[in-house]
């Protein structure tokens, strides 16, 4: 019935040329029309979540082995997600369901991790927003997580269609409040059944002990102080409540500029300690200048003399990124993974180096570890301290000061380590996740994806040196996903004050705090802990005490480390060079059905290891048993990855896209060759055919 | 340390033979007997600068040792390697270590050394190299048939075509062995031993090499276990302008697809672009017109000819070496076109493998020749289809038999011994294959017994000329030197270290077919390769993923024997039927079928 629609378009009348091309004709989908009946699937809804407007039929389209498939269903829009509800899992076996995002479901968008909604008219793709005058017959939706969505409306009901549509436009787009955000209704709903994970040791710097522990951690304790001097946050709302300066630093110096000009402590090693500080506000007035001056003299004095002696001051403002240029990269960048099908996938297959690399993404992640090692040369082999400089230390000082302590700091590589150095660096830090993810939609100009830079970075270091941390790239992956996850607060706030005030009228307890630093818990099944936590991976608790030689050279001092075999429990720094910087293929490529390995990629060596894994443990078991009784239990423990032999290489992300083990063939061709075509045209050999 | 005699082994100066170890044990007795050349250079190393040091030359290779405390350089270069010998500088040039050789070799380095400017010092250098690098242009022998070398393992006995056509099911009612090329008559550059249709005669099989170039017939390479579907391979159809035809051709060819009852087409796939098969007409070539043959869809697969090849590899040298372009990597990469050409060969030959292993229809391969990008295709096909070749011995087979046997022109590709470097017969079309192989292996870390390891002494022996495995053009070439009993076989030094060649993480998988993802996203430059001989850019060795992999295997076999151990000291009454099942085996169900 509803499979011989009349396609529009056709006929004599002389459209513009389209600027998206359909693949899908009607009559192609195949569906089971008994699905559209018999099969509904019920909407789950998270405490506190709203149902705000639904269509039903609608036909989400799905690239399947180079044809597509429709499945039916309903599209529902609530205050905290997008989702489509269909029998869509009906050839997904147990193995793959295992691993299901515990939150987000495989038609589950959130609303903030809506990027762009196109709607297709007459063959033509625009985006959407606003008010609209026509309604699309297809929504295409890109997703931040770089998933792509496709909805045909054509069979719904026009004002249904009217309906979702605008809800959706209007609920992903409209610029929010901070108080709508699903965060705090889910808050007060689930209040009761939050569940703080005690073995959680991530440590959240909201306390004076918090940084006390870290000062002793790092032997930081003797020439630094933690204060409590933006107690209440009197001082400045984009401190932190507590923080680390300088022993010698006279208190009352804290408040003079709002915390401007104040050097923050980051982290120390033997040889050196880094800080950030806030640049002074810019001033015209040759009097406040003056004082400015004085006043900064003073700080230099102060951290110029013994014990600190030398600091190098790096300005991050200028003469490195500019935040701009990082959103224009990504902005570039990810429009290699948003792709409608494959045809696209193909046709943009032979010359894809070029855009990727003028997107300039990976050149960024280059220069950012390149500067981090400049950095730790300056700490661990000059012996000085350094000091970033950033207008509001709060971006790149965040990037930089962390990459160094990945680096040099073992313990940030274990997965506890690595979410206290979010906590401290980031979270703490002042980093405005709200402005900068661009949560409430409303300013486009603020949105700078600076965290995901920051992962980029600490996976290149995890994809060069897997040993060296105790999480593997699928943590990373998750957690770059739980930045549009608005049920963890930790990523939706631009400081701890606006936090504090917001939670605390809220009268909002810690529990939900607790469980934003370790996003991970939970998230996945318990099992999948294996895959994200990083088996390979040692707790690691030794602190770095090489002595390098005082060199004054960066090559001098990369190379040098180069040369020697990598000490995973020491200092770590990665390959820079061109060819070493690689895409993040499990984040960016995860959802596109044609780049899938059947049974290939990573995660089969992976696969392996953890059986080999669980094998020497069910063995160790086996022996202590021998020890205490003579009855060994035959207990087989299930083996996490036993019967799924083939996994896809975007496990654990997107199920099985692709069924049947036909291979994926590129359908475009050869491009030319340009200066070699006379090459091409000549033979491989004379061919003397005088005999023939 | 077998392997390091070997790498380190006997050479043959004159008629004398000598067993010499490490140079690095005692360089200074080994007497100028053995070593030809023996004087202190300055090797401009492009990666840490000038470093003077002691340069060892023998009939086999070049070795220099640093003389300086702080470097612990050693070049160690087999002579088979280097492609071109040229003078720089002259004796009045000015600066630093302007005056000494350059040497271009095949493996994508440079070799630069400075010496003196007095008394003609490189002279001796230069004409020991040239001489022993291109023994060919010098009336000598290729050293491979001066290396006495032994092993444990006779790399010659790998492949026996009648042996492995029989583990393919051949002869059965469809297919016979013949003899007919058993003196080479048929065909120069085919092996003595073909498999072709029970339904043609031999004298079928005269008037068909008539018609195809090089009289390299359609013969068959693989047959599928169960639907019985084939891949043949041939050179094209020798066409020409006027369009000719042959009936026995169009025949033969027909009788190839009834071996298949169940499908009613033939499947040809010209491994050439378009135009280029059009071209090939003038030349007397062409491919198959739908006129003549009715029952056969042909198919281009757009893959480049040798000279492409070689520029596009020329360019990947210029990228890499000695520097690596750091911040436009990306768009240099994509400007040497290298890895679009791999992917076109892996997508060629994964619409071979598709056809086959669907059922849908037998295939034949060619391009021009049959000898170059056929041989691509159809190992790639076999590599994906057939999990045997995919094993290390399996692979030795599969080269030896689509490559060696059929006649891939090592010699004229590769210029063993030859000085003449702007050769342009000469192309990197087998590297290519590896290459490939290499890709499938990276995207299919568990599919492959064996590891990069391999792959690359495959490649460094491939010039070396230490082995008789890549020498000569063809079979009948090889027969004629008597290369088996005057050669060792490169598979006999691999195979007689197996295990350094082995990838742990291989799960032996029957019957599964392979299919990898040609796209741009997933290739990527074989670091380990083109790039290996800079030391910023070199990888940790072995991978650390491989290497704690390898200590939990131990771990695990260390628990298990622990476990035997205890099992024997708890359970002395044999009665006891609660300990018998806890027997090694038993409690390791899929550890025994995975290892």
């Amino acid at each position: 019935m509803l499979g011989k629609g009349v396609v529009g378009g056709g006929g004599g009348t002389k459209a513009p040329k389209p600027s998206f091309v359909s693949y899908v004709r009607p009559e192609e989908i195949h569906t089971n029309e008994k699905e559209v009946t018999e099969k509904e699937v019920t909407l789950h809804l998270l405490p506190g979540e709203q149902l705000l407007c639904e269509a039903s039929t609608v036909l989400k389209c799905v690239q399947e082995d180079s044809c597509q498939r429709g499945i039916y269903g309903r599209l529902v829009c609530t205050d905290f997600k997008i989702a489509f509800l269909g029998d869509d899992e009906s050839a997904l076996d147990n193995d793959e369901t295992q691993f299901k995002n515990k939150v987000i479901g495989e038609n589950d968008i959130t609303l903030h991790c809506v990027d762009q909604i196109y709607g297709v008219f007459d063959e033509k793709k625009k985006t959407l927003f606003g008010q609209l005058k026509k309604y699309p017959e297809k929504l295409i939706i890109h997703c931040k997580d770089l998933r792509v969505f496709h909805f045909c409306l054509r069979y719904t009901k026009e004002e249904e269609v009217k309906r979702i549509v605008s809800g959706i436009i209007h609920h992903t787009q409209a610029p929010k409040l901070l108080k709508r955000l699903f965060l705090f209704s889910y808050a007060t709903a689930a209040q009761n059944h939050t569940a703080t994970d005690p073995k959680n040791h991530a440590v959240m710097f909201d306390t004076l002990q918090d940084w006390c522990w870290e000062l002793e951690r790092t032997k930081g304790n003797m020439k630094y102080k933690a204060v409590s001097v933006n107690e209440g946050y009197k001082v400045c709302e984009r401190l932190p409540a507590y923080f680390v300066v300088p022993t010698p630093l006279p208190e009352e110096d804290v408040p003079r500029f709002h915390g401007h000009g104040i050097p923050i402590w980051c982290w120390s090693c033997h040889s050196g300690c880094a800080f950030k500080m806030s640049a002074l506000p810019k001033e015209q007035d040759d009097g406040v200048l003056q004082i400015q001056k004085n006043f900064l003299d003073g700080i230099y004095k102060t951290i110029h003399r013994p014990p600190y002696e030398i600091v190098k001051t790096e300005d991050l403002s200028s003469n490195f990124l500019s935040l701009q240029e990082i959103q224009t990269a990504y902005s570039k960048f990810k429009q290699l993974f948003l792709i409608d099908n494959s045809t696209e996938f193909w046709d943009t297959d032979i010359k894809w180096f070029f855009p990727a690399e003028s997107s300039s993404w990976l050149d960024i992640i280059r220069r950012c570890l390149k500067k981090a090692i400049e950095i730790i040369e300056c700490l661990e082999a000059q012996n000085m301290n350094v000091l970033l400089l950033e207008e509001n230390a709060s971006d790149l000082c965040c990037l930089v000061s962390s990459l160094v302590q990945v680096m040099m700091d073992p313990h940030c590589r274990t997965r506890f380590g690595f979410q206290s150095l979010v906590q401290k660096e980031w979270i703490v830090g002042g980093h405005c996740f709200l402005d900068r993810c661009n949560h409430l939609r409303q300013s486009d100009k603020e949105e700078v994806p600076v965290f995901l830079l920051f992962l980029d970075c600490v996976w290149q270091l995890v994809h060069q040196h897997p040993p060296a941390f105790e999480f593997t790239e699928t943590y990373l992956t998750v957690l770059s996903d739980s930045l549009y996850i608005p049920i963890f607060s930790t990523f939706f706030f631009n400081s701890p004050h606006q936090k504090d005030t917001n939670m605390h009228q809220r009268q909002l307890s810690l529990p939900l705090t607790q469980s934003k630093s370790s996003p991970k818990r939970g998230f996945f099944r318990e099992e999948t802990d294996h895959l994200i936590k990083n088996l390979l991976g040692k707790r690691i608790s030794k602190l770095i005490n090489s002595s390098e030689e005082l060199q004054d050279n960066f090559r001098e001092f990369y190379d040098s480390w180069r040369s020697k075999p990598p000490n995973y429990h020491g200092l770590l720094l990665p390959h820079i060079e061109g060819p070493e910087i690689k895409v993040w293929a499990q984040r960016y490529l995860r959802w596109i059905p044609e780049a899938q390995i059947l049974g290939g990629g990573r995660v089969a060596t992976l696969s392996k290891l953890l059986e080999t894994m669980e094998e020497v443990q069910r063995l160790q078991e086996k022996i202590e048993e021998r020890h205490h009784s003579q009855e060994a239990l035959q207990a087989e423990a299930a083996s996490l990855l036993r019967t799924s032999a083939r996994l896809s290489s975007l496990f654990p992300f997107a199920l099985l896209q692709r069924h049947s083990s036909k291979p994926v063939l590129p359908t475009s061709g050869w491009k030319a060759l340009g200066d070699e075509e006379d090459l091409a045209k000549r033979e491989d050999e004379f061919v003397d055919l005088g005999d023939v | 340390m077998s392997l390091l005699r070997g790498l380190l082994g006997m050479e043959l100066i004159g008629r004398s033979v000598r067993l010499f170890l490490d140079f690095q044990e005692k360089p200074a007795s080994l007497g100028t007997f053995f070593i030809l050349i023996d004087k202190e250079v300055i090797y401009i190393c492009p990666f840490n600068g000038p470093i003077k040091g002691r340069v060892y030359i023998t009939n086999y290779r070049l070795y220099l040792r640093s003389l300086e405390t702080d470097s612990a350089l050693i070049l160690d270069v087999p002579l088979g390697v280097i492609s071109r010998i040229e003078k720089m500088g002259g004796a009045t040039s000015r600066g630093e270590n302007s005056y000494g050789l350059d040497i271009t070799c095949k493996d994508m380095r440079n070799l630069r050394f400075a010496l003196k400017q007095e008394g003609h010092s490189r002279r001796d250098m230069f004409e020991i190299l040239t001489r022993y690098a291109f023994p060919l242009a010098h009336s000598l022998p290729i050293f491979a048939f001066l290396n006495e070398e032994k092993f444990d393992v006779d790399g010659w006995m790998v492949y026996n075509p009648v042996e492995e056509y029989r583990r393919q099911g051949l002869p059965n009612h469809h297919w016979r062995i013949t003899f007919i090329n058993k003196c080479y008559e048929l065909c120069d550059t085919y092996p003595a031993l073909l498999v072709v249709p029970y339904r043609a005669s031999d004298d079928d099989l005269r008037r068909v090499a008539t018609f195809r170039s090089r009289n390299r017939i359609p013969v068959l390479s693989w047959i599928h276990p169960e639907n019985k579907t084939v891949i043949m391979r041939c050179s094209q159809p020798l066409v020409g302008m006027s369009g000719k035809r042959n009936k026995d051709d169009e025949k033969y060819l027909d009788v190839i697809r009834e071996t298949n009852r169940q499908v009613n087409k033939l499947t040809i796939y010209d491994a050439r672009p378009n135009v280029n098969a059009v071209a090939n007409k003038a030349t007397g070539g062409g491919y198959e017109s739908d006129d003549a043959y009715h029952n056969a869809e042909l198919f281009f697969l757009d893959i480049h000819n040798i000279h492409v090849m070689r520029e596009s590899l020329k360019k990947v040298k210029d990228i890499v070496y000695p520097n690596v372009e750091e911040s436009h990597w990306l768009s240099s990469l994509e400007s040497t076109h290298w890895l679009e050409h791999i992917k076109l060969v892996l997508t060629g030959a994964i619409q071979v493998a598709d056809r086959v292993s669907s059922g849908k229809s037998s295939v034949v391969v060619h391009c021009s020749d049959g000898w170059d990008r056929t041989a691509q295709l159809t190992s790639l096909a076999m590599l994906m289809l057939d999990s045997y070749y995919r094993s290390i011995e399996g692979f030795e087979i599969l080269v030896q038999k689509e490559w060696i046997s059929f006649g891939h022109k090592f010699a004229s590709r590769i210029g063993h011994g030859d000085k003449n470097h702007a050769d342009a017969d000469r192309s990197p079309i087998f590297l290519q294959f590896v290459d490939c192989v290499w890709q499938m292996s990276k995207q299919f870390p568990t599919a492959f017994e064996f590891n990069e390891r391999f792959l690359i002494i495959i490649l460094d022996h491939l010039y070396s000329c230490r082995f008789g495995t890549f020498l000569y053009n063809c079979e009948s070439a090889r027969e004629k030197q008597k290369v088996t009993e005057r050669t060792v076989s490169l598979w006999s030094l691999i195979n007689s270290n197996k295990d350094k060649f082995k990838n742990p993480f291989y799960t032996k998988e029957i019957n599964r077919v392979l299919y990898p993802v040609a796209s741009m996203r997933h290739l990527e430059l074989w670091v380990n390769y083109y790039i290996r001989w800079n030391p910023r850019i070199k990888q940790q060795q072995p991978n650390p993923v491989e290497q704690r992999y390898m200590e939990l295997l131990a771990l695990r076999d260390e628990y298990i024997k622990r476990l035997e151990e205890l099992q024997l000291a708890n359970s002395p009454k044999l009665s006891d039927p609660s300990t018998s099942p806890s027997s090694p085996s038993q409690m390791m169900p899929h550890v025994q079928t995975h290892f």
